[in-house]
């Protein structure tokens, strides 16, 4: 059987790709600028990911969960990060990333589902939009062209949906088909308003997948991938968790650094970790939460890695949809809450600072006397990124993508000039 | 063969058998109806135990590696767990792909997915099977607030949603060990298992939820499958939920849990997300409206919610059609192919060609009872038809022409397995392809074979 991922870049190119009204080159020249939002589903636990370990109420609220003051990297005098955030604290180092704290969107209940929904629609309840903020955000960007943005995903999240079409990707596991049999399929999804879309779109992604990794020793690989599937069934927590699902991660997102890297490929990509809501032996330096945290830690490195050159040119923004109670629950972990962390990260980033107002940890300080308070609305980070990275106009994000958010204008001075 | 009856078989059942779209055509809505006769059937095999015997061993296991740590034996343990729950999942892969009752099984799947839980856990992993069969079938034509009851006292969700460690801060065990609440199972039984995240409940409601079910844990005999209340781990003094008062007992959590089953937020939040599966994918307020009524009316009658749907002509829509999710895509092509895996023991060679096709679902993003989250899988067309999604099933389906026996005459099986929902285009395209193998791929990979 010949490879048709090869073929692809080809013949098929100029044909059947030609013929379905989508070519390989977009229209117009577009922007140099790469933004990657990576999505932390399940409720980060902010005070274990950067520790406030200069308050002096942390150690005793947060009991047998503390990081102790010795063991966090060093940020400020209030703030440290979590020890499993090696290549995190490299950028921070080397001026090359933000840190938030005691942010969060608008959504003040605690439902993780709700709570995704709203940080991905970007409006202030849950059910304001159908559709995802970053995907109304790609017109203003020049990037409204289908396939300007990529999910690392089957099917791409919330937050991507809308009128123009994400491109998604995972590596490749099982055979391909060939050529003459996805001829006929195509026939067959011409008028199918779902099916003839997708297939398209996949097979134009597969075609700059294949320009980007033509280096067969750097693709990823198909076995950690089956690994990525378990990986993603994120919740429940108490269990070891397998090596292989770890390093996936690592894998997708490299896989995704070398999509973005590529000269025509996409401009915008999200990325899917799961499983951080951890309700029960969340641990410290070490356990679940810690492991969780290193294969983060290491995939956002790989990103970097993947990016190449690029890099210069890129941001990524990590946020989660709310954060957890102050206080240990009563099974080691710790269950629903509201303020939380966020990241900034890239070249392009003017790195090297912590972004919070610190109300402290006193009862009295507290979100309905249990969850840190939020101080910022992380749709300010989101059009920060957007304005002065994508160069989105601040009409469409006060019009267009965040519309109800004029009490959060964007984040100044987060991007080198 | 009349489009009802290929409705019938695609869209309440699993996709149809050779001749299952004849024995419909008749009278779909009384085929469909007769598959509610009697008690759900159970997978079989010889490797399935119960959840009191898992428990049981899973106890006792806890305590010797407690006594004595070593790595790998733990690791034994954990393998031991993950072939547990393979076999049950290939006991019951094979029964959806030769069910003649799909339609009961199609509503099996709706409630475990309903009442997801996911075996990311380790220790979760090995109950899994258990409580399908336990907790789940012998519910599903049942009332719901046993259904409820039933997730609640088993093993995996005691586990899976942790409420087996959530301690009453009061309690006496509370006050000698200094553990305490774990909200977790509280918020999603409200959330997603009964009245819903619009259904009036506050923070305070899950708390109260959640000291309600304190000292529901786990029994280390076994006994009573595996459930044991333990009262001084129960948070005393009354607890007021959703305004009414419970006593703090064992009693009063299962009072909770009927209570919240039979609220009349809850008999709208079933309907809709039941009428979301198997009427449409955006269904009427009037549908909607409808088996809500019926839920309220017969107190949660899910015999009687399963017909409603039946009877509501939305239902018969070929228009309201929607994307398979990958273990029903699965499922229609075994079925399509008359493929009967038996239940051959794990780890031989009659075993692999089931364990292949039950990794691709895996592939595909879905597993049974592996979901992102305690939400269960997404019940929507957008979930699982994402560009790299259609690749996948398309390159699957041409994988399984190509191993499918060369006898398959691939016209007489798409007649067979899609009736008349099988477009001109498709038929004609099936018999002017290059291979009958490339024919039975087109029939696979079409866009009516797609959808249910």
């Amino acid at each position: 059987m010949f490879d048709r991922r090869r073929l692809l870049g080809a013949s098929l190119a100029a044909t059947a790709l030609s013929a379905s009204g989508i070519r390989i080159a977009f229209a117009s020249p577009v922007t140099d600028k790469r933004l990657v939002v990576a999505i932390l589903r399940g409720a980060v636990d902010g005070l274990t990911a950067v520790p406030p370990i200069g308050d002096p109420d942390y150690a005793k609220i947060r009991g047998s969960l503390a990081i102790a003051q010795t063991a966090a990297l060093p940020l400020d005098t209030t703030f440290g990060l979590h020890p499993a955030f090696a290549q995190l604290h490299e950028m921070w180092v080397a001026k090359q990333l933000v840190v938030f704290h005691a942010i969060a969107s608008p959504y003040r209940e605690r439902s993780h589902f709700d709570g995704q929904a709203a940080l991905e629609t970007g409006g202030a309840k849950p059910d304001g939009f159908r559709d995802g903020w970053l995907n109304r955000a790609l017109p203003g960007a020049g990037l409204a062209d289908n396939g300007r943005a990529l999910a690392v995903a089957e099917t791409a999240p919330l937050i991507l949906l809308g009128k123009s079409r994400a491109a998604t990707w995972m590596p490749e596991i099982l055979p391909s088909a060939d050529e003459d049999f996805l001829e006929r399929v195509r026939a067959l999804y011409a008028h199918d308003p779902i099916l003839g879309r997708s297939l398209s779109q996949a097979l134009k992604t597969e075609a700059s997948a294949r320009a980007a990794m033509d280096d067969p020793s750097t693709a990823p690989s198909a076995a950690p991938v089956a690994g990525a599937m378990t990986e993603n069934t994120g919740m429940a927590m108490n269990g070891q968790r397998p090596a292989a699902g770890l390093a996936s991660l690592t894998a997708l997102a490299s896989g995704a650094g070398k999509l973005l890297a590529a000269p025509d490929g996409p401009r915008v990509a999200v990325l899917d970790f799961s499983g951080w809501d951890t309700h029960v032996a969340e641990g410290t330096t070490d356990g679940t939460l810690a492991r969780r945290i290193a294969a983060l830690d290491a995939a956002l490195g790989a990103l970097k890695t993947a990016l190449g050159p690029t890099w210069k040119d890129t941001a990524v923004i990590v946020a989660t949809e709310f954060g957890r109670t102050v206080a240990p629950n009563g099974s080691g972990g710790t269950d629903h809450g509201t303020g939380t962390v966020a990241f900034l990260l890239g070249g392009s980033v003017a790195g090297g600072q912590v972004r919070a107002t610190w109300g402290g940890l006193k009862p009295a300080e507290l979100y309905q006397a249990r969850d840190l308070q939020p101080h910022a609305d992380i749709r300010s980070l989101f059009k920060a990124g957007l304005t002065d990275h994508l160069t989105v106009p601040r009409k469409d994000l006060e019009k267009t993508v965040f519309p109800d958010s004029s009490a959060s204008p964007p984040m100044q001075g987060l991007f080198v000039a | 063969m009349s489009l009802e009856g290929a409705i019938a078989a695609h869209r309440f059942g699993l996709g149809a058998r050779p001749g299952e779209i004849d024995a419909a055509s008749g009278n779909p809505k009384g085929w469909l109806a007769g598959q509610l006769d009697g008690a759900v059937p159970q997978p079989t095999s010889t490797a399935l135990q119960s959840g009191g015997a898992l428990a049981a061993q899973a106890s006792a296991t806890l305590k010797s590696v407690r006594a004595a740590p070593d790595p790998a034996k733990q690791v034994a343990i954990a393998k031991g767990y993950h072939e547990i729950f393979m076999a049950e999942m290939e006991a019951r892969f094979a029964l959806g792909f030769t069910t003649a009752r799909p339609f009961a099984e199609r509503l099996v799947w709706f409630w475990s997915n309903h009442f997801t839980v996911s075996g990311v856990n380790g220790a979760t992993l090995s109950f899994i099977g258990a409580y399908e069969r336990e907790a789940i079938r012998p519910h599903v034509l049942g009332r719901f607030e046993d259904l409820v009851l039933a997730t609640a006292r088993h093993p995996a969700m005691l586990i899976y949603l942790n409420n087996a460690k959530s301690i009453g801060p009061d309690s006496a065990a509370g006050l000698r060990t200094q553990r305490g609440l774990n909200e977790n199972y509280g918020r999603e039984l409200m959330e997603l298992h009964t009245l819903g995240v619009d259904g009036g409940y506050t923070q305070a409601d899950v708390i109260a939820l959640a000291k309600l079910l304190t000292g529901w844990a786990i029994d280390p005999q076994g006994q009573n499958g595996g459930f044991r209340f333990y009262p001084y781990r129960h948070e005393p003094g009354d607890i007021v939920l959703l305004g009414k008062t419970y006593p703090p007992t064992e009693e009063g959590g299962i009072q909770a849990i009927r209570d919240l089953a039979n609220h009349p937020k809850t008999a709208t939040h079933i309907a809709r997300k039941f009428a979301g599966h198997f009427i449409s994918e955006n269904p009427s307020a009037a549908s909607v409206e409808k088996l809500a009524a019926v839920f309220r009316r017969t107190g949660g009658d899910l015999k009687a919610l399963s017909l409603a749907a039946v009877a509501d002509p939305a239902a018969w829509e070929p228009a309201n059609t929607r994307i398979r999710q990958p273990v029903e895509y699965v499922t229609a092509m075994a079925r399509a192919l008359d493929w009967s895996p038996g239940t051959p023991q794990p780890g031989t060679p009659e075993a692999k060609p089931l364990r292949r096709i039950m990794q691709s679902c895996r592939v595909m993003g879905e597993f049974p009872f592996s979901a992102p989250s305690p939400k269960g899988f997404e019940d929507t067309s957008a979930a699982w038809s994402g560009p790299d999604a259609i690749l996948t099933r398309i390159e699957l389906a041409h994988a399984v022409a190509q191993n499918a026996p060369a006898t398959a005459d691939p016209v007489r099986l798409a007649d067979s397995a899609l009736g008349q929902l099988l477009r001109a285009d498709t038929r004609l395209a099936i018999q002017r392809a290059a291979s009958g193998k490339q024919g039975l791929a087109l029939a696979f990979a079409s866009p009516e074979f797609q959808r249910r």
